[in-house]
């Protein structure tokens, strides 16, 4: 029966029979583990394209509405943390795994005659993997995705000739980020790239296909082993692995939702996803008018030399063991990618914006006072307690706590990025000292009472 | 270590396999996504609609009124409407304005004191059960209750899981 079915579908179509040729292919006696990369990134391509599509159809592409619908697909959709820290964490690994495809090629020399133009579609496919990451970045529209797309946006705007050119084509106006370049990175994200992706997919490893998988020295005495089921079994078990760890990757580490967009929070100290914190770090080394070699001449210069490199090195191919200068390149770029990005790691404070979580916000922080005293308020003891301490020392009069309050003092929402807990407990017995002339009365709370107003201080959530 | 035959057959196993563990560890979080309800906090409050002394007696009043309803990621604020008939003097009911066919918007025809719709030609008595056409049941109710003299609505429940006001006449 089934045999029957697939008998007249390859009749009709020729597709199983494809399939089969596609399976049967002969590859080189040296091939194996190394070339499972390729693969790999397929399937982590595969791997965004379903859980894009998952997030795209619970969420509201306009700025604004992003955030709200992320939120909600966090919070409420079953299921929906996990789509989007797989979709998160696959677009990291997908860099990784792109990256070490590329590393293997260059090692192995497979970029060589006549396979320039198969390295040549994968430098391209490499470039757009990361504009993936840098449209996508500014998707969840939180104070990180906005900010971090300012400085990106204000990197290339930089460029000498082009910069207001390219500025002008990310709907970036008087340097400033919008719904217009909302709109355009999520075009760009959802709209252009993937197609292109699978139409240089397709010619990459139809190219592969043309010339073959690049044969070692000493190949051509050895009898040909076939893709299927061998390197196919190898390719799944790495596939298997790699998805091993993203899945652990996603169930395990939680990726924060900041707090909603705010182009007038001058506080945020803004940075890039992992992958771009070199580039970041890069600038530092050149201040001033050099600062273009940094954010425009070195990453072009690297592009380019990526582009050239078979027209560079046009050597025959030789054992992996003598590729010492390639590996050294390598070894040497490492370095520098390392390097850079450790010190931009340690050189980036914590700071309370980048702990915050809103999807961790709980429903008793968005109590008022008043709220929080009434005896069946589902709340921890703390926050009641505070809530006693705040309504008998009569802050009301003077501050706003989640709507409710006077507008004397400032609003106390939010107070988490501005203050920490020291400076607010300093503050509590002494203002004047802390903000030369205050109006507000010192506070001497007992222990208790100052601990239990401190933390729920810190817990009034910015929204 | 296997050879020949047996080894491919291995091979093709674990390829197989490991290729439905993915599909799986995906398929299963995508189903739930997609199917299962968001964990939406509908609390059902009560709102007035109308002073139960000024509805006239024996003949439902189309009553205009708004409300909030959880919009996926939004609470919106959205106009909508309710039949309310007077009852007694302490009492009313209130029909959703929504035909039990396919949803269009039906009307009250005074000459034969019932409920008709115009799309395919529905007919309802005043207490919601079906006289005439498509219709599969009664037309569905606001939860409702009367409380110092307001009549107030809350949410509405399908005429099927309620059972109140019976099927098909
Ligand atoms: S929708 Fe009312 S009769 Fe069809």
């Amino acid at each position: 029966m089934l045999r029957g079915v697939l008998e007249w579908l390859d009749d009709r179509t020729g597709i199983v029979s494809g399939v089969q040729h596609f399976l049967d292919e002969d590859i080189p006696a040296s091939s194996g583990w190394h070339q499972v990369f390729g693969s790999i990134a397929m399937f982590g391509f595969l791997v965004q394209a379903v859980t894009g599509i998952l997030l795209a159809l619970n969420y509201a592409p306009t700025a604004g509405e992003a955030y709200y619908s992320l939120k909600y697909i966090v919070m409420e959709v079953t299921g929906g943390r996990l789509i989007r820290q797989l979709h998160h964490w696959g677009a990291s690994l997908m860099i990784v795994i792109v990256a070490l495809h590329m590393i293997q090629v260059f090692i192995w020399g497979g970029y060589k005659k006549p396979r320039e133009a198969t390295w040549i579609v994968g430098v391209v496919l490499l470039l757009m993997t990361l504009g993936y990451g840098l449209t996508g970045y500014l998707l969840p529209w939180d104070n990180r995705a906005y900010w971090g797309t300012v400085v990106a946006t204000q990197i290339s705007a930089s460029a000498p000739g082009a910069g207001p050119y390219i500025a002008r084509l990310m709907g970036v106006v008087d340097g400033a980020i919008g719904s217009v370049t909302f709109a355009r990175f999520y075009a760009i994200h959802v709209l252009l790239l993937p197609p292109a992706t699978m139409a240089l997919m397709l010619l990459h490893v139809f190219l592969v296909r043309r010339h073959g998988v690049a044969p070692l020295p000493g190949d051509e005495a050895l009898p040909k082993k076939k893709f299927y089921p061998g390197q196919v079994f190898k390719d799944t078990l790495a596939i298997f692995i790699y998805f091993a760890i993203l899945y652990t990757l996603a169930v395990v580490a939680r990726v924060p939702l900041e707090r909603m967009a705010d182009p007038t929070d001058t506080s945020y100290i803004p940075r890039p996803d992992w992958y771009f914190l070199f580039l970041f770090q890069l600038l530092k080394l050149f201040p001033g008018s050099l600062e273009m070699i940094g954010s425009i001449v070195l990453p072009t210069l690297a592009i380019i030399a990526l582009f050239a490199a078979p027209f560079i090195d046009r050597s025959k191919m030789v054992m992996v063991r003598q590729r010492g200068f390639a590996v050294s390149l390598v070894l040497l770029a490492a370095a520098a990618w390392g390097s850079l990005t450790y010190a931009a790691v340690a050189g980036t404070p914590k700071s309370a914006q980048s702990e915050y979580d809103a999807t961790l916000v709980e429903p008793w922080q968005h109590l008022t006072p008043k709220e929080l005293i009434k005896p069946d308020a589902a709340a921890p003891e703390f926050a009641k307690l505070a809530a006693r301490t705040y309504l008998k020392s009569g802050c009301t009069a003077c501050h706003v706590a989640n709507g409710e309050g006077g507008k004397l003092g400032p609003p106390l929402n939010a107070i988490m990025f501005r203050r920490d807990r020291a400076w607010l407990e300093a503050h509590f017995i002494e203002p004047q000292k802390m903000v030369p002339g205050s109006t507000m009365p010192p506070y001497k709370f007992a222990p208790p009472e100052m601990a239990a107003m401190l933390d729920w201080l810190l817990k009034l959530p910015p929204d | 270590m296997l050879q020949g035959p047996d080894r491919r057959n291995f091979l093709v196993l674990a390829i197989q396999g490991l290729g439905a563990v993915i599909t799986g560890a995906l398929g299963v979080p995508a189903l739930t996504y997609l199917f299962s309800p968001a964990k939406t906090k509908n609390d059902a409050t009560w709102i007035d609609v109308a002073d139960l002394a000024k509805l006239p007696a024996g003949e439902p009043a189309e009553i205009i009124f708004s409300r909030k309803r959880v919009d996926g990621w939004k609470v919106v604020t959205e106009k909508t409407s309710a039949w309310v008939v007077k009852t007694g003097e302490t009492e009313a009911f209130a029909l959703a304005p929504a035909c039990t066919h396919l949803g269009c918007a039906y009307h009250w025809k005074q000459e034969s004191k019932e409920f008709t719709c115009p799309c395919h030609a529905s007919s309802f008595s005043i207490d919601g059960k079906v006289q005439a056409g498509p219709a599969p049941r009664a037309l569905d109710r606001y939860e409702s209750r009367v409380v110092n003299g307001k009549v107030q609505v809350g949410r509405v429940v399908s005429s099927e899981s309620s059972g109140a006001n019976g099927g098909k006449a």
